[in-house]
């Protein structure tokens, strides 16, 4: 009698004691690699105080990379944000030749390393180029300027959105549009009012991923940036810079106001995620 | 008639003020493109040079920097980068950007006095407190269980120089024995775990990553991470034998042309040799050109040491090809291992 409790206890004890192990495992190891780094940023970028924190913040060169990261984040989100959904529409929706080429292009941005998709903008409009000196005749300037800085930022950002949409569209399938379409509304009412209430939630979620490699790459964005202070500097780059001057704190001041951009969206995406599932 | 009056007063002293305020002020805005550890350097410099400018001329000056390794910094300006002004860490970059685009007069090193090279620098040991390798001299860099930080020679300058300081003790030691210098070069790179591209992303790995016993570095560099990162954690050790490093500047022509900044830029070069150019260089750990011009406290602070220059290895022209050029020497010689 006594013995069959004991093994019927031991059996049903194992399940929380592995239970347990696992959990510990998987929180032990987001600690230390993830939850770990970011504390050490935060901690390095208040080691001086609060007053050297935001001393670094103001410093006008880490405004200019601040307001320049806003600014390339605010032109290559919205235009991703409108090819993306062009792009998981076409995708989705139609059937036609080359779309499993265009799925593959959509998907190069991912493959290739960011300094190559640097590089292809330093060969398209440097100086050896046939399009640089063109464009430099009409006064353009593209690379070493913020127009290179925002096409390299686009080109490493695009497949977010799409690459959201498009498993998502093809989920939902064109039924819903036949219906709008076959009721009367034109092909824009039939996006605005049917296509688009159903994908939002994952359009926003594309969004902010987007958004927030936009605003943190660092390879493409330094073969094309010229690295001149205070013009065209990022807030990635900025960091490097300050951290080459020996200027630690005032670089992790910068580091941490990148992470909690990133945190901001990371927070918003889980709060999608909760709408998203439901 | 009062009208008229006040009108003609108005009038009279808009051109008083006019003639009152400078003539044809304008604003200007230098981009001045620079090797790694000239930072601090040109930091205090173009301050100066705004001043000053601003006083003779009424002008305002804005001057832009951008820092990294030089090779890298010259392949910029090659691709467009607008410079008005290039300071690399050696002739080789400069003599590049001069024959790719055109844009530097091919005579660039006859227009400034010293080889267009207004500071000099040389190559020392950094090491850690107490030197507990107990390095002394370049063997030293090869015994067992040293580890040698230096940037790579492709991208870096300062690393050419590096190689060439060691290339020349070599030499020394080896009586010309040209088989045994390029085993000890080869040596030397195996006691390399990290090659950075710059010379501070190397200063930075055995500094702040604490990576390496010796640090091969600029000796302005060497100097600035004492200052920097706190005396006593490290040593400066002298070599017995090391190079003349002469980072030189230049106009880039082709571009202040248009922009019209040639003369600012042209004064902006030609200040470095100044009395207050070259004190800024002794106090930022450069060699000045002219030494009496600097404070002669600073300059107590250089050791003297036999040193080499890039003419005993037949001039930049000739060492870039056969030691840095693809296939050249270091290639040869440099595989990294495991």
């Amino acid at each position: 009698m006594a013995d069959q409790t004991i093994s019927i206890q031991s059996a049903t004890a194992e399940t929380p004691l592995v239970r347990l192990v696992l959990m510990a495992i998987a929180f032990l190891f987001l600690a230390l690699f993830l939850f770990l780094p970011l504390v050490v940023v935060v901690s390095e970028a208040f080691r001086n105080g609060v007053g050297a924190w935001f001393q670094a913040i103001l410093d006008p060169d880490a405004l200019a990379s601040i307001r320049l990261t806003l600014l390339v984040a605010a032109i290559s989100v919205p235009l991703n944000m409108v090819f993306g959904v062009a792009a998981a529409w076409a995708i989705a929706k139609f059937e036609f030749r080359g779309k499993a080429f265009l799925i593959t292009l959509i998907d190069l941005p991912f493959s290739v390393s960011p300094v190559i998709s640097g590089l292809v903008y330093v060969l398209l409009f440097g100086s050896g180029s046939v399009l640089g000196p063109w464009l430099k005749g009409w006064g353009i300037e593209i690379l070493f300027a913020v127009p290179g800085i925002t096409l390299a930022t686009i080109f490493v950002t695009f497949p977010f959105v799409a690459r959201e949409l498009i498993p998502l569209m093809q989920d939902q399938g064109s039924a819903d549009e036949e219906a709008a379409l076959s009721l009367g509304a034109s092909g824009w009412q039939t996006f605005l009012h049917v296509t688009l209430p159903n994908i939002r939630w994952g359009l926003l979620y594309g969004v902010l991923l987007c958004n927030a490699r936009a605003m943190g790459e660092f390879g493409a964005v330094s073969v094309v940036s010229g690295h001149i202070r205070g013009l065209t500097d990022t807030m990635p780059l900025h960091i490097e810079i300050l951290y080459n001057e020996y200027n630690f704190a005032a670089a992790f001041a910068v580091a941490s106001l990148l992470v909690g951009l990133a945190l901001v969206t990371l927070v918003l995406k889980t709060a999608i995620e909760r709408r998203y599932a439901d | 008639m009062t009208r008229y009056r006040s009108i003609t007063a108005a009038a009279v002293m808009a051109i008083a003020i006019g003639f009152a305020a400078p003539v044809a002020a304008a604003d200007f805005t230098l981009l001045n493109v620079s090797y790694d550890p000239t930072r601090e350097l040109y930091k205090e410099y173009n301050q100066l040079f705004i001043d000053s400018w601003n006083a003779k001329t009424g002008d305002k000056v804005t001057i832009r920097m951008s820092h990294g390794g030089s090779g890298k910094q010259a392949r910029s300006v090659i691709d467009g980068l607008e410079a008005d002004v290039v300071t690399l860490a050696l002739e080789a970059d400069i003599n590049a950007i001069a024959e790719k685009t055109g844009k530097i007069s091919a005579a660039w090193r006859e227009r400034l006095p010293n080889n267009s090279a207004p500071y000099t620098s040389t190559i020392v040991f950094l090491v850690r407190k107490g030197n507990p390798k107990g390095i002394s001299d370049w063997a030293d860099l090869v015994r067992d269980g040293v580890e040698v930080i230096t940037p790579n020679p492709k991208t870096s300058g300062g690393a050419r120089w590096n190689f060439l300081a060691a290339w020349a003790w070599a030499q020394k030691a080896y009586k010309g024995d040209e088989p045994s210098v390029r085993q000890y070069v080869s040596d030397l790179f195996r006691h390399v775990p990290i090659l950075d591209t710059g010379a501070r992303g190397a200063t930075t790995t055995f500094v702040r990553r604490a990576i390496g016993d010796v640090l091969l570095a600029w000796e302005n560099e060497a100097f600035l991470a004492l200052d920097e990162l706190g005396e006593g954690a490290f040593e400066i050790v002298v070599p017995s034998v090391s190079i003349k490093a002469e980072p030189p500047v230049a106009l880039v022509d082709g571009n202040v042309e248009h922009k019209g900044t040639t003369e600012i830029a042209t004064a902006y070069l030609e200040g470095l040799y100044s009395e207050d150019g070259q004190r800024l260089a002794a106090r930022h750990y450069y060699r000045p050109y002219q030494p009496e011009l600097a404070d002669p406290q600073d300059m107590t602070r250089f050791p003297d040491l036999k040193l080499v220059t890039v003419d005993d290895f037949g001039g930049w022209k000739k060492a870039q090809p056969t030691f840095f050029a693809d296939g050249g020497i270091f290639d040869q010689i440099y595989k990294p291992e495991r």
